[in-house]
């Protein structure tokens, strides 16, 4: 085990130091990056925000469900199939029949099925019925039906949720799926996370409705943000999905804060129409559910601008063009975890995790040079050389650093040296039973060596686990441990052991001890 | 550096305090239970710092007529720092923080600063506390495995013994405590499980060597000359660990010193274990050189 052949070397060290090169990388200055790779630092030590949004799609399914009264209908009717006491329950539709066997084959028809489509991707229809007492059926969504209306509006909810975010721009934000229902937004650096919070809190649905007392399309009863009730017809004259572009603008005349929008094609048209025939009407200006003005329609607006005023602030102004700018969200999304570090705090815990890794490094060392001399120097050497690769490792992978990940190496530092001290131990005992010292190193070595692999191994399943099971700064410490395993094990079998070979060789005809 | 101590003369006594001290902390977990912290429970929580002092009882005086709930607040570090911990309310409340954060400044006349907010809802909670407890089991069932593979039956039994014991009276100890479990809490298990197996190891690992080495010898002897050969590194690994992590308990911050609490507790008791709980129980077995070459014979016909 003491003998190696100068190749070897060679490889030893220069992996040692190539990879040690790499935490000196994390030295550079952030505006003059000569080699762009550092160590990421986690939002608990930069600062920022982590929100996971879930997307709430029970009002999207129960709008679904109900776009399927209309072909369900027809489907019976042009069949001949008699139906009766046909309600919309929630999310399911209920109808009592008689021919419920044939009603069962138009329904689940694969080919040119209008209602009930068939999802080639997972096998399945997009409704499923139940059968109940009395003749009644239940229909509603299948498995796969929901999960399809869940993964488009969570497809477009992220769209959007980015447009919002890029809208204000943060820097380097994050927003990935997660499972089938959420949302993961980190924002680094942020200093006011509430307003995100906001501008991501609203479903951002406008629409202008005429205020009306006709009801033949029906009328909801609708509160201002002024407090007053006005009745608005159902039809909508024109909605969000038309605006191709939203401004904050002042008003000369009151110096108001408002908001300009722009038309496509298509809205100028319907709008144009509109209020041509609607002048002198008053047209409400409608957002999620709530009227933000209801101003008179003096003149037909025929060139696809418009002006939405509501006794708005700047600010507010600014963020509603920014909401309509970007789109309506699909569903609403709700807040389900958030979790926001200060800046501060962040350089707080920088400053607290590096005072404590150097003290426990150096509380570490001076015991190992207590305890083993010349073989503590040897062991020393190892364990800078180890941090030094770790802290490398990481910058080569770009990983995230963490609060917990400095606890992490830490811990790894107290731990790391334990390879070394079972194989001096070992050595130890060798020592007293075999004359030739090279031959008891040598023993030492290959007997420890089993021993130290099953001794890691237990260390790194359970950082595996944890890597696999954590969240966020857990995460982080779990990369460290990890990585901290592999560097103990070179460092201890590879640079450590050719340290001591050349210790023990040149010391060939004396007595050693450890 | 090696001594003779003779271990196993003390086995009795120590199982004896083991089983008293895991009873104990099972009795604690199920009736007193566990403070579970935002992650597993659900609810919000702000580290705040004003510019002077204030008592800890006005603010939460100030939050009461706010109807938020069980609300909580204690110093945290520093002067001027604070830790206020709100209750789950069912409502999806978004405007919650900017209305604390008025009402505080309202109230005490003070420049308030929110340093760390964290909200976590019911749902997300239990899927946290669902994965952690997932994360430990499948954490000792990995354990158990490898050892199994790499050792015998017994030694398997015997090392996650060693383990529940570990954990059951950390937690235990936490449920006296009353200290917080929270995220950070379960790597500090996961991590103690790690430890507690490594050292275990190291001790079985000499112990297989030896039966083989010495085929008269009763396993009593093996246990304890192993645990004696063993014992320095033991000791001198123990050390270094601990000094580690003294040193984040003490300078790694307030965010960090559960976290390291519930690991020097583990290491202690993890070390305890490997020698009192971990060897016995191969004696219990009456484990010799046979149970290993009946092993060998099976997997190599």
């Amino acid at each position: 085990m003491l003998n190696f052949s100068k190749i070897n070397v060679f490889f030893i060290y220069i992996i040692v130091l190539l990879i040690s090169f790499f935490s000196s990388l994390n030295l550079q200055n952030n505006d003059n990056l000569i080699i762009d790779k550092k160590v990421n630092l986690g939002l608990d030590l930069q600062g920022g925000s982590y929100l996971l949004l879930e997307i709430n799609s029970d009002s999207l399914v129960q709008e679904k469900i109900q776009s399927k009264v209309i072909p369900i209908k027809k489907l019976l009717k042009d069949n001949g199939l008699d139906y009766s006491e046909f309600k919309i329950n929630d999310k399911v539709l209920i109808f009592k029949i008689l021919d419920i066997d044939k009603f069962d084959l138009l329904f689940y028809s694969k080919k040119d099925n209008q209602v009930n489509p068939y999802i080639d991707k997972y096998r399945a229809f997009e409704l499923d019925h139940k059968k109940k007492d009395n003749n009644f059926v239940e229909i509603s969504f299948s498995k796969f039906g929901l999960l399809t209306i869940n993964n488009a509006a969570l497809k477009q909810s992220i769209e959007i949720v980015r447009r919002r975010i890029d809208d204000v721009g943060t820097k380097e934000p994050t927003i990935l799926q997660r499972g089938e229902k959420r949302i993961l937004v980190e924002l680094p650096g942020l200093k006011d996370p509430e307003r995100i919070k906001n501008l991501l809190g609203k479903t951002a649905q406008l629409n202008f409705r005429l205020v009306s007392d006709n009801t033949e399309f029906g009328v909801d009863e609708l509160t201002s943000e002024n407090g007053e009730t006005l009745k608005i017809s159902k039809r909508i004259v024109m909605s969000g999905e038309n605006l191709i572009d939203a401004q904050p603008s002042i008003q000369n005349q009151q110096n108001e804060p408002t908001v300009s929008f722009k038309l496509d094609r298509l809205g100028a048209q319907k709008f144009g129409r509109a209020t041509t025939d609607n002048v002198g009407k008053r047209l409400a200006i409608v957002l999620d559910g709530k009227i933000i003005s209801a101003p008179n329609i003096n003149e037909p607006i025929t060139s696809g601008n418009g002006m939405i005023s509501g006794n708005f602030t700047f600010q507010e102004a600014t963020d509603l063009a920014l909401l309509l700018r970007s789109g309506a969200l699909p569903t609403p999304l709700d807040v389900v975890e958030e979790r926001t570090v200060g800046p501060d705090l962040g350089e707080d815990s920088i400053k607290s995790g590096i005072t404590s890794l150097v003290v426990g490094f150096i509380l570490v060392i001076l015991f190992m040079f207590y305890k083993y001399k010349i073989f503590g120097l040897v062991a020393n050497v190892a364990l800078i050389s180890n941090l030094l690769m770790l802290i490398g490792i990481l910058t080569i992978l770009e990983a995230t650093l963490t609060l917990p990940g400095i606890a992490g190496i830490i811990l790894t530092v107290g731990m790391a040296v334990d390879a070394n001290v079972l194989i001096f131990e070992r050595i130890k005992e060798e020592l007293k039973t075999e004359k030739s010292v090279i031959h008891a190193f040598d023993t030492g070595y290959t007997k420890a060596k089993i021993t130290v692999l099953d001794a890691n191994i237990t260390t790194l399943i359970a950082a595996i686990i944890l890597f696999a099971f954590g969240s966020g700064p857990v995460k982080g410490f779990a990369i460290t441990l990890g990585i901290g395993i592999l560097t103990t094990l070179f460092t201890a079998y590879f640079l450590a052991r050719h340290l001591t070979s050349v210790i023990v060789l040149k010391n060939d005809k004396k007595e050693i001890k450890i | 550096m090696i001594k003779n101590i003779n271990f196993v003369s003390k086995f009795k006594k120590a199982n004896i305090f083991s089983i008293i001290i895991f009873i104990l902390s099972l009795f604690f977990i199920a009736f007193k239970g566990l403070n579970y912290g935002i992650d597993f429970k659900g609810g919000t929580l702000i580290e705040l710092r004003t510019d002077k002092t204030i008592k800890a009882s006005s603010i939460r005086e100030s939050l009461a007529s706010m109807n938020l709930g069980d609300v909580n607040v204690k110093r945290f570090g520093k002067d001027g720092d604070y830790l206020i911990k709100v209750e789950q309310k069912e409502t999806n409340n978004n405007n919650l923080i900017p209305k604390i954060k008025d009402r505080l400044k309202e109230n005490l006349n003070a420049e308030i600063d929110f340093r760390r907010v964290e909200n976590v809802g019911p749902k997300v909670s239990a899927e946290l506390l669902e994965s952690s407890i997932i994360a430990i089991s499948l954490a000792l069932t990995a354990m158990l495995f490898y050892i199994w593979v790499r050792f015998e039956w017994q030694f398997s039994v015997g090392s996650i013994i060693a383990l529940l014991h570990d954990v059951v009276i950390t937690l235990g100890i936490f449920s006296v405590l009353s200290l917080e479990i929270n995220l950070s809490i379960i790597a500090a298990v996961l991590t103690i499980v790690g430890y507690s197996m490594n050292d275990t190891v190291v001790i079985y690992d000499r112990i297989r060597e030896n039966l083989f080495k010495y085929t008269k010898i009763s396993i009593s002897d093996i246990a304890n000359l192993s645990i004696n050969e063993t014992l320095a590194r033991t000791i001198i690994t123990s050390v270094t660990t601990l000094l580690a992590l003294s040193s984040i308990y003490i300078l790694g911050g307030e965010i960090l010193r559960g976290f390291s609490f519930a690991m020097i507790l583990g290491v202690i008791i993890g070390t305890y274990s490997s020698i009192f709980v971990a060897s016995p129980i191969l004696k219990f077995f009456k484990v010799s050189y046979k149970t290993l070459e009946k092993e060998e014979e099976k997997i190599v016909p």
